[in-house]
């Protein structure tokens, strides 16, 4: 088990260094810099602009630059923001806690739904269900995020329509919630304003919905399609010949070796959560690393950008390794094949 | 009363080329203790019809029967619900693949505690003190260890023996043993069939083998059903079927056993067992049989005294007014071969 550990964290550094490379050279490949843009439409001298540029140590040749944001990054600092003369690392924690509950919420809701749902149609191939099903998850996993927000918002928030749920942000502009843990349903939760929990949950009914949307239809298709195949094994039918009951062979001989897939699709289904609350945290306005990131990449904020893309990068590698360590939990032949 | 009759069993698939029949009015009966052999090629329907005893068969089966009865039950009336406390319990089968007929991802004790735990209950204590002594019944060493192991971690074998273990784990009536060597090993083999000898003797069970190995018959069963094409073609007591194969199909699979032939080169019946799409029209076996006459090409035989032939052999040489009786010898199978 350690050497397996020891192997999938060795293969990370090429990965973690490939990443450290595009995010320093993919925002410096965007016409305009920092200090231009600062500037706004009053300009700058060519002298001042220098001399800036200095001051912020781009002046010095690629190679350098990228090397000492490497040396920062293994001391732990991803430098300086320039819009908000905060540190990178800061900036990104005092935001994460917004993504990472929003994000929590829609791999739970798609989860909750893609998962039975996908189970139920493979039990019931070819039935009315199952084409159903797989019809509304194509739809679901076609639908681009930005248009079907602006959909629902329209449907639900609008006054003339059901006015059922605020439009943006975390929380009603009526409370003030310490921050504590930064998750505010449990902030909500901690405090004594009556109604602040109710709020926060309103206010991530939506984001969760449209950022759910993709990952539940992917997590519904994949597991019909993995229950599928695995409901025709031997294994499978040996369950039946011992007389057990439709759900112990479906819920747990067929689901047990599914999950496999299933897991390794909700691992993937994270870095397309963190990709898609850009633009769900855009449209709701959700104070979260999204939100921040586009942001940081208008006002050409190179080391928040940089960071940022590095620290996201980080979390997605992270998630994947703890996949790989549920598969040796989930079905010990994969840990024991290669160790 | 028997303990297992079966009548004019079929089972019929919906394929896209319409319905293939892969078992045609296929009689079993099986008494207590008993030890039956199902024998027949590949293809022949052996397993459907077992499978379709046990409920098995998926949903694009159809099965119809005039008599499916277990101890005095009809299979064919009672509901899934009731059907599952029988399959498992006082009806079981093991199967062929060992190796992937046991779930990868739960231990080999789980596996053998959950079907005595479903059927016939007890406390984890029980369960674990039970599957150990099942573990040790089946010939595993040191079965306390082996609870905890998982499949992939033991041979076929060893997996064969748990197969066995958990499906007698209920102490069944009858079980049925789907080719249950044919993936091992042949010095495993000896000792699969040993053991499942074994256990019948000392528990009393009925014993359902479903096997193409003819030698494997001949040391373990009492009566054996010859079937071909899905077709039930001989039923005898081994001592006769071997000493005197009435069916042409019975009589060509015993000369094609090493140690019955006689030439330099080993006899074998030409041709394969027809599918969906080549039935022959008359008898099912007319293509492939050395004593085929037009009749047999034109009109399906009926049953005769438990053969289906219109010519039964007798003594090797077929009867009831053979066209070619004189002609035609026992040498025959070689000239055949070269034809086809």
């Amino acid at each position: 088990m350690i050497r397996f550990i020891l192997t999938k964290l060795g293969l990370l550094i090429p990965t973690f260094l490939g990443v450290t490379l595009v995010a320093f050279s993919f925002i410096r490949m965007l016409p305009g810099d920092p200090v231009e843009l600062l500037a706004g439409e009053r300009g700058v001298s060519p002298e001042r602009h220098a001399e800036l540029m200095a001051t912020l140590g781009f002046d010095k040749p690629l190679w350098e630059q990228y090397f000492s944001f490497l040396v920062g990054i293994l001391h732990g600092d991803l430098g300086t923001s320039f819009s908000s003369k905060q540190p990178v690392l800061e900036e990104f924690f005092v935001r994460f806690p917004a993504t990472i509950e929003l994000a929590t919420c829609a791999i739970i809701f798609a989860a909750l739904i893609g998962l039975p749902a996908g189970i139920v149609a493979a039990v019931k191939r070819g039935s009315a269900f199952d084409h159903t099903l797989m019809g509304i998850s194509l739809t679901g996993y076609s639908m681009p995020i930005f248009w079907w927000g602006l959909l629902l918002i329209i449907l639900f928030s609008s006054p003339d329509m059901l006015n059922l749920t605020p439009v943006s942000g975390r929380i009603s502009a009526l409370f003030w919630v310490d921050t504590q843990t930064g998750f505010m349903l449990i902030d909500s939760l901690l405090s004594d304003e009556k109604g602040a929990f109710k709020s926060a949950a309103a206010h991530l009914v939506l984001p969760t919905i449209v950022l759910g949307t993709i990952p539940m239809a992917i997590i519904a298709r994949q597991t019909r399609s993995a229950m599928l195949e695995i409901l025709g094994e031997d294994y499978v039918r040996t369950a039946k010949a011992k007389g057990l009951s439709p759900f112990r062979i479906v819920g747990i001989h067929a689901l047990r070796n599914a999950l496999i897939t299933v897991i390794t699709v909700i691992g993937l289904q994270v870095g397309v959560l963190l990709a898609g609350a850009i633009l769900t945290e855009t449209i709701f306005s959700w104070p979260g690393i999204g939100k921040w990131m586009i942001d940081s990449i208008s006002r050409r904020d190179y080391f928040a950008v940089q960071g940022g893309i590095v620290l996201i990068a980080s979390i997605v590698m992270l998630v994947n390794l703890l996949v790989d360590f549920m598969y040796g939990l989930i079905n010990p032949r994969i840990l024991h094949r290669r160790s | 009363m028997s303990l297992l009759e079966i009548r004019n069993l079929s089972v019929e698939f919906e394929t896209a080329h319409g319905l293939f029949r892969a078992v045609d009015s296929v009689d079993l009966e099986i008494d207590q203790g008993e030890m039956a052999a199902i024998v027949g090629e590949s293809g022949s329907g052996k397993s459907v019809s077992m499978l379709a005893l046990m409920g098995l068969l998926p949903w694009t089966a159809r099965i119809t029967a005039d008599r499916m009865n277990f101890d005095g039950q009809d299979l064919l009336t009672i509901s899934q619900k009731e059907r599952r406390k029988i399959i498992g319990k006082d009806i079981s089968m093991i199967f062929q693949e060992p190796m992937t007929s046991l779930n990868p991802c739960f231990t080999v004790g789980y596996q053998i505690m959950e079907v005595i735990k479903e059927h016939l209950g007890g406390t984890k204590k029980e369960l674990e003190a039970r599957a150990v002594e099942l573990l040790g019944l089946v010939g595993i060493p040191a079965p306390e260890s082996r609870l905890r192991a998982f499949p992939h971690q033991m041979s076929g074998g060893m997996n064969q023996r748990v197969m066995i273990a958990m499906m007698i784990a209920c102490n069944p009536r009858l079980l049925i043993a789907d080719e249950p060597t044919t993936a091992l090993d042949v010095t495993i083999q000896a000792q699969i069939l040993e053991l499942l000898q074994d256990l019948q003797h000392k528990r009393g069970m009925a014993l359902v083998l479903i096997t193409h190995d003819m030698g494997v018959v001949a040391e373990t069963a009492e009566v054996v059903n010859v079937q071909y094409a899905g077709q039930q073609v001989e039923r005898q007591n081994v001592v006769d079927l071997f000493a005197r194969p009435q069916h042409p199909y019975t009589h060509a699979l015993l000369s094609a056993l090493p140690e019955r032939a006689t030439g330099k080169r080993l006899p074998s019946i030409p041709g394969v067992v027809p599918g969906l799409l080549d039935r022959p029209t008359g008898c099912l076996f007319n293509p492939r049989c050395q004593f085929a006459t037009d009749k047999c090409r034109s009109t399906p035989p009926a049953l005769h005294s438990k053969v289906l032939c219109h010519y039964p052999l007798v003594d090797g040489k077929p009867t009831n007014n053979h066209p070619g009786v004189s002609s035609q010898g026992s040498s025959g199978q070689e000239a055949l071969g070269g034809n086809v």
